[in-house]
């Protein structure tokens, strides 16, 4: 399946996709019950989308709070001198910290966009000017604390 | 409340959701049982909340996803759950944030194309209610994105 080929989904297969995105443990079973589909034929239509790399992957949602993460910052970073950096040692070093759970190269304000989390304020501020803040050539570093956040079902929830 | 052997399946499970219960409980020298009635304990806890499949957005031929940053105009008592309640109904919108800080919200946005998203961008954004400023960030690639929780 290449780029552009959505309308190779048609509507059965989008609603499994939809469905494995807000609950990944349902069974082809389950779901071709819910769809009106045997569960060969469920379970084939899953094969096939796995097959074509629609999920790039399966996560395991925890809830954080009852953890002890009570804080989530997304940090905007800005690399300090772009000519002679090397984004290979910046990436490699940022990826190795435990508390950073995303790390995307963006364009724009700033060259990096992360999620981080940690106990509470103070133990951000420790993971900021202990793993951040000495990052090989960072430079510009503004934080967000999140308040609330909600995934919503996309293009695909819209059909 | 949690033990050490709660922290452990939590490490594993989420190292590999699809990880067999039988493995979880070899690995963390319990029985399959005994394993399995603590996952049903940390699911009715609420600590395990669920699972589910992260889309491929570019395989749908979603090429372009752009992070937007909102800054509202909190003169207007309802700002905030207007803008909501609009963004909200755009379907090219796959997540919402709020945050304290200089930025008040930020919409993660998918198009098929940077044409696509220019449309977008004029018909359905920059009409959303009481933006008092706008940063877009492009997406060039996701270097990370285990999101798991240092346990």
């Amino acid at each position: 399946m290449s780029a552009g080929s959505f309308n190779e989904l048609d509507e059965t297969d989008r609603e499994i996709v939809c469905a494995l995105a807000a609950d990944a443990t349902r069974s082809a079973g389950a779901l071709g019950r819910d769809l009106g589909l045997s569960q060969p034929a469920a379970w084939r239509r899953i094969r096939r989308l796995h097959e074509n790399g629609v999920f790039s992957g399966r996560r395991v949602d925890l809830n954080a709070e009852a953890l002890g993460f009570g804080v989530t910052v997304f940090l905007g970073i800005k690399l300090a001198s772009k000519g002679r950096v090397s984004l290979e040692d910046f990436e490699r070093a940022v990826t190795a910290i435990p508390e950073v759970q995303t790390v995307q190269h963006v364009l724009g304000l700033y060259d990096y966009r992360l999620r981080v989390v940690a106990r509470d304020l103070s133990d951000f501020e420790r993971v900021l000017r202990r793993r951040i803040m000495t990052l090989p050539s960072v430079g510009n570093v503004e934080a967000n604390v999140l308040l609330s956040e909600e995934r919503l079902p996309g293009p695909l929830g819209a059909l | 409340m949690l033990d050490d052997v709660d922290h452990r399946l939590l490490r594993l499970l989420q190292s590999d959701p699809t990880i067999p219960v039988s493995e979880l409980a070899e690995r963390c020298a319990i029985q399959p049982a005994t394993a399995s009635r603590r996952l049903d304990k940390l699911t009715n806890n609420g600590v395990l909340v669920g699972q589910r499949m992260v889309i491929d957005w570019t395989k749908l031929g979603y090429a372009v996803e752009v992070s937007l940053r909102f800054t509202l105009d909190k003169t207007q008592p309802r700002a905030f759950d207007e803008f909501l309640a609009e963004a909200r109904k755009v379907p090219e919108v796959i997540a919402i944030q709020t945050f304290l800080g200089r930025v008040d919200v930020r919409l993660s946005v998918i198009a098929r194309d940077m044409r696509h998203y220019q449309a977008l961008y004029r018909d359905r954004i920059l009409t959303l209610p009481h933006i008092a400023d706008i940063e877009a960030l492009m997406h060039v690639a996701t270097i990370k994105a285990t999101e798991t929780l240092p346990i």
